[in-house]
């Protein structure tokens, strides 16, 4: 085991801690205090969970101090939407000068069969250099392509910390390049900060259904991986003084190399909506009760020009369609405004819209769990408050 | 045609309760789950066995309790199963999850297609599958909603992803990773219920799959959770009370974004 708990003095055997231990490594021997059998896997819950404080986890960290010293900078990975980058793109670039503190070199990798619209925008946002990878067959994101370049740049510029969205794309290449690499990766952060005693990047995450915020480090082994979630970190304003470094990748045959074609592409269509990009998301639960009175919502979300979602329950009921599901199953979304409207607020669904600017809900039961974390709680009938605030709508839009 | 199902047994996360006054999470007596979304990836496994005949293998790395979920594939109609287990497996990562499981798949030999869930509920990572692909250095389509098509030697799938549907065309052995969108899962029969009832599964330990202590468990995983902690209480706001009117008219004043002292 690279490390161990350590059990101090202190510890009175009050046994707290043997619950707590998710894989049973703890117990209590005949003069009161905890052991540790050799399941322990350093999770650390049980030092948490200690009144005296007697727990302590030492890891040790590992890793060739030399070997791990070649590697310096950041490297992004850009992600394009219909010929520009995401603004996903941007929020990782934005954390990477962050992170970088002004000392590492922020560089961005772009694919894409034509860059022309991107260089310019990605040095903008904040990137020192950008690492062009052109080729016509690169229109579509494609996992074998995308991980050959990707793999063949690390190898060529050793960057110590590499991002990528958590997004379709990014959970789909980096789990291969970190496997191929040999090194870590840790999926959806939400926070990312650089330990100041040893440099090491700290990658905070939602586990469990967003019960428990894990922090994890890539110790051994060079570069620390993360993909992000989008919506959290901040991008940077846009400064068209800045400058950067150009650099065309020649792209050989074993990058095109491909066994899973992309034969088509079908863009969403039009009129269906993505919950994730609303500025307004209205939301109905289990108390909405049928399909028909989903309409109400939708005459809201109409008039406010937002959008609708749905808690699982109201999906798994048919009352509306899956690609509106908000929560851990569903999608996450960050509205300037969310309005829960008979939804009870159980962490999974939470977990899906708690980062949005301002919550909004709608119950009847004043004690609903959306009650202790939204911004104001009306404590109300849908069925008279919702269609009465859409006439009130109208009214003060003449 | 051979195909394998890697499921995962979970805690029921919807049962998960945090003891607020330590802030730590309280797993007694919550429940084992098979992962629901390993449910549709075993689904669709079975589809296109019953369509194109061939066997369909369920295999789990976990504890000895896991067999549950083993027993439980088999009572959906899975074929057969073997539990990949042993001290050493312990504490992995998704590295090395993903070393250990594609050990197994390359142990059966001669697999056509591994499906996997879009992700486990309680790591939430959605990495195993595309890692497992790394390591057997095999196509891989993830996030499939649907698949088109299934032959002895190619698939086609589609992949839903942020602005729509990439149909994609594979070469087999691949690696897939499975959304709820694909399929609608069958409950265990009663034939299914009794054959697992008998059913012996085979264990898989560190020695049947040739692999080291320094590659498999937290030993050969390179992330480390160094610390866990319940999330920042989003402290509740005002709750308004009273009668209708009132709380419409201070609902439309906040979003109309009018007076917030309404
Ligand atoms: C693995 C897993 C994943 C999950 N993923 C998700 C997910 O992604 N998203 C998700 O949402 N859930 C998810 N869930 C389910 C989650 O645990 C809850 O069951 C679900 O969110 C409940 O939905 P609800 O709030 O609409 O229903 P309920 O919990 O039944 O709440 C309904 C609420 O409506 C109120 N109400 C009823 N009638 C009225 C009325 N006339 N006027 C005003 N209020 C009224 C009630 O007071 C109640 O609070 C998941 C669960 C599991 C196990
Ligand atoms: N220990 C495991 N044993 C078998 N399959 C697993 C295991 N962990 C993860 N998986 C599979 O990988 C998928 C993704 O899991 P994860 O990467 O943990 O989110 C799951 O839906 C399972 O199909």
């Amino acid at each position: 085991m690279s490390g161990f708990l350590e059990i101090k003095d202190s510890c009175t055997g009050c046994g707290i801690c043997v619950k707590t231990c998710p894989v049973h490594a703890l117990s209590i021997n005949d003069v009161k205090k905890a052991v540790v059998s050799e399941d322990c896997t350093l999770c650390s819950i049980c030092v948490d969970s200690c009144p005296f404080e007697s727990l302590a986890v030492h890891h040790s960290f590992g890793g060739n101090k030399e070997e791990l010293a070649k590697y310096s900078g950041i490297l992004v990975l850009c992600e394009m939407r219909n010929g520009s980058p995401d603004r996903s793109t941007y929020e990782l670039i934005g954390e990477a000068r962050k992170l970088s503190a002004g000392e590492k070199e922020v560089s961005v990798l772009v694919i894409t069969d034509d860059a022309s619209g991107a260089v310019e925008k990605l040095i903008q946002s904040g990137a020192d250099k950008v690492i062009k990878a052109v080729h016509k067959s690169f229109k579509h994101f494609s996992t074998e392509p995308w991980n050959s370049v990707l793999t063949h740049v690390i190898k060529e510029y050793h960057p110590e910390i590499v991002l990528a969205a958590a997004t379709t794309t990014g959970r789909d290449v980096m789990p291969r390049v970190s496997k191929s690499l040999d090194t870590g990766l840790t999926a959806d952060c939400t926070e990312l900060r650089i330990d100041p005693d040893s440099g090491m990047l700290m990658q905070t995450r939602p586990a469990f259904g967003g019960n428990i915020m894990a922090t994890i480090v890539c110790d051994r082994t060079r570069p620390q991986m993360s993909t992000v979630r989008p919506g959290v970190m901040k991008p940077m304003e846009p400064d068209t003084s800045r400058t950067g470094e150009i650099v065309e990748l020649e792209i050989t045959a074993e990058m095109v190399k491909n066994r899973s074609q992309v034969l088509e592409f079908i863009p969403t269509a039009g009129d269906e909506v993505d919950i994730t990009e609303a500025e307004i998301v209205i939301s109905g639960g289990r108390g909405m009760k049928n399909p028909e009175n989903f309409d109400l919502l939708h005459d809201l979300a109409h008039l406010l020009g937002g959008t609708v979602g749905a808690s699982r329950a109201a999906v798994d009921n048919g009352w509306i369609e899956y690609p509106r599901q908000v929560g851990q199953t569903g999608k996450t979304v960050q509205p300037a405004t969310y309005l829960a409207v008979g939804i009870s607020g159980a962490i999974q669904h939470r977990v899906g819209m708690q980062s949005s600017d301002v919550i909004y809900a709608v119950n009847k039961d004043r004690d609903a769990s959306i009650f202790e974390f939204c911004t104001e709680g009306f404590v109300g009938d849908l069925f008279e408050i919702i269609p009465a605030l859409v006439k009130e709508i109208e009214k003060r839009r003449k | 045609m051979k195909f394998v199902v890697a499921v995962k047994q979970v805690p029921d996360t919807a049962e998960v309760r945090i003891d607020s006054e330590r802030g730590t999470l309280i797993r007694d007596g919550v429940p084992s789950i098979m992962n629901p979304f390993d449910t549709y990836a075993l689904e669709e496994a079975m589809k296109w066995r019953d369509e194109l005949g061939g066997v369909v293998t369920v295999i789990t790395m976990g504890p000895p309790q896991a067999e549950s979920v083993l027993k439980e594939a088999i009572s959906m109609g899975a074929d057969d199963a073997i539990l990949i287990s042993d001290r050493a497996f312990a504490g992995a990562d998704t590295w090395a999850t993903s070393h250990t499981l594609a050990a197994a798949v390359k142990e059966l030999g001669d697999v056509d297609a591994v499906f996997f869930g879009k992700q486990a509920i309680d790591g939430d990572t959605a990495q195993t599958g595309p890692s497992v692909a790394a390591s057997l250095d095999w196509p891989q389509i993830t996030f499939v909603g649907k698949v088109r098509q299934l032959s002895q030697n190619s698939i086609t799938a589609e992949r839903y992803v942020e602005t729509g549907t990439q149909v994609v065309r594979s070469e087999l052995p691949v690696v897939l990773t499975i959304l709820k969108d694909a399929n609608v899962p069958r409950v265990p029969s009663l034939r299914g219920k009794m054959k697992s009832r008998k059913v012996q599964i085979p264990v898989w330990g560190l020695a049947d799959l040739a692999l080291t202590e320094d590659e498999t468990g937290l030993n050969g995983s390179p992330t480390k959770v160094v610390v866990t902690a319940t999330p920042e209480p989003r402290t509740g706001g005002q709750i308004h009370e009273g009668s209708t009117e009132e709380l419409v008219a201070k609902l439309a004043d906040l979003l109309l974004g009018e007076g917030s002292e309404g």
